[in-house]
């Protein structure tokens, strides 16, 4: 399809950044039913990747291929090629738990393990062998916290429990345990769609931040949410990738009719 | 283009470009009728032309309220987010003819009528004729959509600055026969440079329509044929005439 030449194009033309992971050819079927078609698609290094479109086009299906999270549902079988740094992440002699480490995953509803702030954050780096010793792993958590935006209100409370933390700051602890297993990719799965306006913003505002360190894929419903917070955005329309491009495009000059119908809000 | 799921978001739209054409219409108008009174000398009518030009500026004021208020209620996307734009831009395009119609009003109003001398007015006449054109062709293309109807405006500008300059050595020339004309015609030269800036407006205009249709700006930057500040007489630059 000559929609798919000019994305090519696009994504090499306009990459200021390196390619992290890269989809090829990316199909899933549950069961019988297929879920994604040909999905070819570039992540970029230190930049934000909005998914948009309708309600069950694949966007979760698809970014769950990126982390093999698919892999716990039995009936979902994906096909073609999804690479991290040139490496097959679907090849057998990938260690899974150690791929989730690098593609670290947040999800709509904040999920903090029922244990305290502290262990919900020192969880990851403990099983990782990542900290060498208890100065260390304070030392991870601690930064990890900073980064998150949380630190200053969690500080003194340490040791309460991290479910009970508002929704805001519990999916900011979530992505305080994403980070602090140093991953280098971090998947988002409508991270506020549970949240304020306000621990909207905080979460935008950080997720800015991240973006000097990590490549960020986000899934959200929010047009506004996409414009404000990504440099490219993927539209996916019935388990097809319609169009790919930087954000300030997409939003104001679609190529696709589809695309273009959807975010003016035409049809859901 | 089909219709929004949210069926007022479409009323706010069609809204804001039918008082996009009222306000074109009555722009139209009012160059035509501050037209009309230079040639008539009919200070009445320019008068009248004064007093209507307060409208346009409401219509401005409003078409400004109601964008703002749909951004922020709608928070629009591509096409609608252009048309928006679009509006904001044209409306102002507009309110300046507006200003530029009561201008010419203005100086119908100060020509002291002592030389009656039709053939004076005549080029300033046939000018504004093609400027009122321009105006009329660049609002039809914004109504119907019509890009290649509003690359025909942009075109067509040269043609309007090319007549300027011809008309400037014309009003020129009488004013170096006859002293007695230098009044006049330096009131017609500034209604012909109001009129050639009608006509730069007309061009935005047509430019915003391919931007509403196409997204693309336009790059080029457009030919500036007012030449008039090379003509000279008897080797004296002219000033620019700046109303
Ligand atoms: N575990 C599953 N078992 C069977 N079918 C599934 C499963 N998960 C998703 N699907 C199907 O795959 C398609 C894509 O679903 P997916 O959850 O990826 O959509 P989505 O774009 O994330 O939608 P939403 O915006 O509602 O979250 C849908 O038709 C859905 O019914
Ligand atoms: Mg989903």
């Amino acid at each position: 399809m000559d929609m798919q030449v000019n994305d090519a194009v696009g994504q090499t033309a306009t990459a200021g950044h390196a390619i992290k992971m890269r989809g090829e050819k990316v199909s899933v079927h549950y069961g019988e039913k297929q879920a994604l078609f040909d999905v070819d698609h570039i992540v970029h290094d230190r930049e934000v990747t909005a998914l948009i479109g309708p309600s069950g086009c694949g966007k979760s299906t698809y970014i769950r291929c990126l982390n093999r999270m698919n892999d716990t549902i039995p009936i979902c079988r994906v096909s073609g090629r999804i690479t991290l740094d040139e490496t097959d992440v679907y090849d057998p002699s990938v260690d899974v738990v150690e791929l989730r480490a690098r593609v670290g995953m947040v999800f709509q509803k904040p999920n903090p393990f029922p244990k305290s702030i502290f262990e919900n954050v020192a969880y990851g780096p403990r099983i990782h062998g990542i900290a060498a010793g208890k100065s260390e792993l304070d030392e991870i958590v601690t930064t990890s916290l900073q980064k998150a935006g949380l630190w200053d209100e969690v500080k003194d409370r340490l040791d309460e429990p991290g479910t009970g933390l508002s929704g805001g700051q519990q999916q900011r602890l979530c992505i305080a345990r994403a980070i602090a297993v140093s991953p280098e990719v971090i998947l988002m799965d409508e991270p506020c769609s549970a949240l304020d306006p306000i621990a909207t913003a905080k979460v935008e505002e950080l997720i800015d931040e991240l973006r000097e360190n990590y490549a960020i894929v986000i899934v959200t419903h929010s047009m506004q949410q996409a414009a404000r917070v990504s440099q490219r955005t993927a539209f996916f329309h019935l388990g097809h990738l319609v169009e790919e491009g930087r954000t300030d495009h997409i939003f104001t000059n679609p190529h696709d009719q589809r695309t273009q119908d959807y975010i003016t809000g035409r049809f859901g | 283009m089909s219709d929004h799921i949210v069926r007022a978001y479409d009323e706010d739209l069609r809204d804001l470009a039918h008082r996009i054409a009222e306000m074109g219409g009555l722009a139209e108008h009012l160059v035509g009728e501050a037209v009309s009174a230079l040639v008539a000398r009919d200070t009445d009518r320019a008068h009248a032309v004064i007093a209507e030009d307060e409208r346009i500026d409401d219509m401005h004021a409003e078409i400004e309220e109601k964008s703002t208020l749909l951004i922020a209620k709608r928070q629009p996307m591509a096409l609608d987010l252009r048309e928006i734009i679009a509006a904001i831009r044209i409306s102002h395009d507009l309110e300046r003819i507006g200003d530029l119609a009561k201008n010419v009003a203005k100086r119908t109003i100060a020509i002291d009528d002592e030389f009656r001398q039709k053939r004076l007015i005549f080029g300033v006449e046939h000018m504004a004729q093609l400027a009122m054109e321009q105006l009329k062709a660049v609002l039809d293309s914004y109504a119907s959509h019509d890009d290649h109807a509003a690359g025909v405006v942009r075109a067509r500008d040269e043609e309007v600055d090319a007549m300027y300059t011809s008309l400037f050595r014309e009003l020129l020339t009488y004013m170096m026969e006859d002293p007695r004309n230098i009044t006049l015609c330096t009131h017609l030269l500034f209604c012909a440079k109001n009129l050639e800036r009608i006509g730069d407006h007309a061009t935005n205009i047509a430019e915003t329509v391919h931007y509403i249709i196409t997204g693309e700006r336009i790059t080029e930057s457009r030919t500036k044929k007012d030449l008039t500040s090379a003509v000279t007489a008897d080797g004296i630059a002219q000033p620019d005439l700046s109303d």
